[in-house]
């Protein structure tokens, strides 16, 4: 046990000794948080809209007087024709344009149906949709405002309920898959390349050598970085709570402990990666590259994964964070207690039994 | 330049040495170009909705048949009580609870006006937010129908102000999503090959010690840095090649605009990039270090380039500092020229914005890599 407690002391020395290293490892849920929570918005403001009137009557005034008064666009006018528009489209920052042909208040009160056209760049569909339904509402608005008696004689009012979430707020969106991907991140990787590192150096070879135990090596080595995520994801929840104002429902201690299961299960991946590769090239690359972006995609936090085709849904199964992203939101968000996660606590409990399995059965106590 | 030459060949004889990174060099993107655009779908058909009807009515059953056949959602339940529905919600097998209120059509019919309760996973944003403006969008549909089908008895709408948006979407007319995630996916993949192998490259020297040995022979800075970042822009340009044919194979994107120009800003955007790796490789210590900043700016870089979310809308300082990132510029180009066919003349200014870039990085890393240690 003194043996275990002074390697571990060693491998903490190695880690407190960069303190660059260290510094990011905090540094990045904190800037990751407020890009997510300040920066990134799945709104569509000061949309640029360019208004063409060929009409110039108190109704096509009205329209962009109300048009000019959403948050959402910056109008300018001007006429245009076709070729001058693809232009503006091609220099890149007009979304949309609005276009009222001529006649169009004479057309909405005489023949009581008026035509006004839209046009958008398409090449950001998402964006392009949003502002077409922009338009449509505060048009379909302007339209009450001048004949109330039009209203539909039966109107259905849905009542919507935010259920968990009553104040809309849209951090509870990225929180959980935020958490998700850093521990996996910070787990992962430096949990490879600290193994990787010695492998390359030589200095594995003076450890194997030593009567100390190879899986004693293992578990010095994860130890540290076991401290540091517990550290990280208490840093993640407290900046949640005091900086975004979300509202932790569930059990603390539950909470902690999934989190600890993740993050073992992410060690026990480093493991494994750190067993099959040989450089810390290598190593940093594979858990890099070939995780961030998977744990991006499948855990279901920016696209939901029911659009997925069917073969991505089976593949997300093999991804921890998935499972770790639904216990989060159940417990944290949602308030719910362990009957409810069982099922994926146990999948994760699995997974991490079958890599730790593999990583040391594969751990090879003998120089080649 | 002789020295040049000697330093080029050794720094290409150490890439191809290592096989495995090579091949992961060109294999990680590829594969994750083709499966990712398939993976990210933002539109949202598969709103799994539990449905709670108190009434049992004419109308109740068609506003859910009309659900059922919108194509937009899987009614996953009809329910006897709202606490069942709540449940599947709480399961994750539901995204969003519909509850249609006892008397509810004797209400309508009555009244003309009734309410109708709509709950979402407000947790799940995207797809309640999504899920909710369509099953609203569906009800009132439901409402302009039965209308519709009273019109003759009441006749009591005016014909006034009935205005009809008719509206198209130019270069992308079906608003297909891919033709604009794919150009941008393949720009984020190329800047994290090139920017991880640039930052590891002289950490790499330094932390193995050969960098000393270079430091004590006659080779001058700018060589020995150039020497570093022919390699790695050739790899970057050829990666970037295998890319386009994947857009051209796998999703049938091929730029509507000039070829060449695109390859010239991909040119100068590689510059930049690698630039910005060796100074990051030049302030580190070793490798990890290297890589976790590289992978600091790299999550900066993708949040804020407009990868996923529109620039436009973010405020005024996200905005700023979204222009302050080369990549933010290299995905605008790519899908200006690509999607738009646009030319030089609207893109100058980008060219302008991604040279000065790439002579303040290359500058900097110059000057910071030093020869005495």
């Amino acid at each position: 046990m003194n043996q275990l407690s002074t390697f571990i002391k060693k491998e903490f020395l190695h880690v407190f000794r960069d303190r660059r290293t260290l510094l990011i490892m905090f540094g990045l849920p904190v800037v990751q948080i407020l890009l997510f929570g300040y920066a990134m918005t799945s709104e569509v403001k000061n949309a640029r809209i360019m208004i063409s009137d060929q009409a110039q009557d108190v109704q096509t005034r009205q329209i962009i007087a109300k048009l000019k008064t959403s948050a959402y666009f910056i109008v300018s006018e001007g006429h245009m024709g076709a070729a001058e528009m693809e232009d503006e489209f091609k220099r890149g920052d007009l979304k949309c344009a609005v276009i009222f042909p001529s006649g169009f208040g004479n057309d909405l009160f005489h023949t009581g149906k008026a035509q006004l056209q839209l046009i958008a760049d398409g090449s950001d569909p998402n964006t392009a949709k949003t502002i077409i339904n922009y338009i449509t509402a505060i048009v379909g608005d302007y339209q009450q405002q001048i004949a109330p008696g039009a209203g539909l004689p039966y109107r259905i009012a849905p009542e919507t309920r935010m259920l968990y979430n009553e104040e809309g707020n849209g951090s509870l969106n990225f929180i959980p898959g935020v958490m998700a991907l850093i521990l996996m991140i910070v787990c992962t990787a430096l949990t490879s390349v600290s193994i990787v590192k010695e492998k390359e150096l030589g200095t594995m070879e003076v450890l194997l050598a030593s009567p100390f135990k190879p899986v004693m090596v293992l578990i010095s080595k994860a130890v540290p970085y076991l401290v540091l995520s517990l550290a990280n994801f208490t840093l993640i929840i407290l900046l949640a709570v005091f900086v975004l104002d979300v509202e932790i429902k569930g059990s603390i201690a539950l909470l902690f402990l999934e989190s600890t299961l993740y993050i073992v299960t992410c060690l026990s991946l480093g493991l494994l990666i750190s067993n099959i590769t040989s450089s810390q090239q290598t190593a940093l690359l594979l858990s890099m590259m070939g995780m961030m972006i998977p744990t991006l995609i499948f855990t279901g936090f920016m696209f939901p994964l029911e659009n997925m085709p069917l073969v991505f849904q089976i593949i997300s199964h093999a991804v921890p964070a998935r499972w770790y992203f639904i216990i989060i939101k159940t417990v944290m968000l949602k308030g719910l207690g362990f009957q409810y996660v069982w099922k994926e606590t146990l999948i994760l409990a699995s997974m991490t039994g079958a890599l730790l399995g593999i990583a040391l059965k594969n751990f090879k106590t003998r120089l080649q | 330049m002789n020295v040049l030459r000697f330093i080029l060949e050794k720094e290409f004889r150490q890439i191809f040495r290592d096989k495995t990174i090579l091949a992961m060099m060109f294999a990680l993107p590829t594969i994750q170009l083709i499966v990712l655009p398939l993976a990210m779908n933002f539109d949202v058909n598969h709103v799994n909705l539990a449905i709670v009807d108190h009434d049992h009515s004419t109308y109740s059953q068609k506003l859910i048949s009309k659900i059922g056949s919108s194509g937009y959602f899987r009614i996953v339940s009809v329910d006897e009580s709202f606490k069942e529905a709540l449940f599947r919600i709480e399961k994750e097998e539901a995204d969003l609870v519909l509850e249609v209120p006892p008397g509810f059509e004797r209400n309508l019919v009555r009244e003309g006006v009734q309410k109708i309760g709509v709950s979402v996973d407000a947790i799940n944003g995207t797809k309640a937010a999504i899920g909710g403006s369509y099953l609203n969008a569906i009800i009132r549909d439901f409402s302009a129908d039965i209308d519709l089908n009273q019109t003759a008895v009441l006749s009591k709408i005016p014909a006034t102000g009935n205005i009809d948006i008719t509206f198209s979407n130019w270069f992308n007319p079906r608003a297909e999503s891919r033709y604009y995630l794919v150009p941008g996916i393949l720009v984020i993949l190329l800047t994290m090959i090139g920017g991880f192998m640039a930052a590891l490259n002289i950490v790499k020297e330094k932390e193995t010690g050969t960098i000393e040995q270079i430091n004590v022979t006659p080779i001058k800075k700018w060589e020995f840095i150039l020497g570093k970042l022919i390699p790695f822009w050739v790899i970057g340009m050829v990666v970037f090649t295998v890319g386009l044919l994947v857009c051209r194979i796998v999703y049938g994107i091929s730029p509507a605009g000039n070829i060449g120009l695109m390859y010239g800003f991909a040119a100068i955007y590689l510059v930049a990039l690698l630039g910005f790796g060796l100074l990051i490789s030049t302030y580190s210590d070793n490798q990890i270090q290297a890589m976790f900043v590289a992978f600091f700016f790299m999550m900066i870089f993708m949040l804020m380039s407009g990868l996923f979310t529109s620039v436009e809308s973010m405020p005024a300082w996200a905005r700023t500092m979204s222009n302050l990132t080369p990549v933010t510029h290299f995905i605008r180009v790519v899908r200006m020229i690509v999607l738009k066919g646009s030319g030089f003349s609207d893109v100058q200014m980008e060219f302008l914005y991604i040279i000065l870039f790439a002579v303040f990085l290359n500058g900097w890393a110059i000057l910071n890599y030093k020869k005495t240690s």
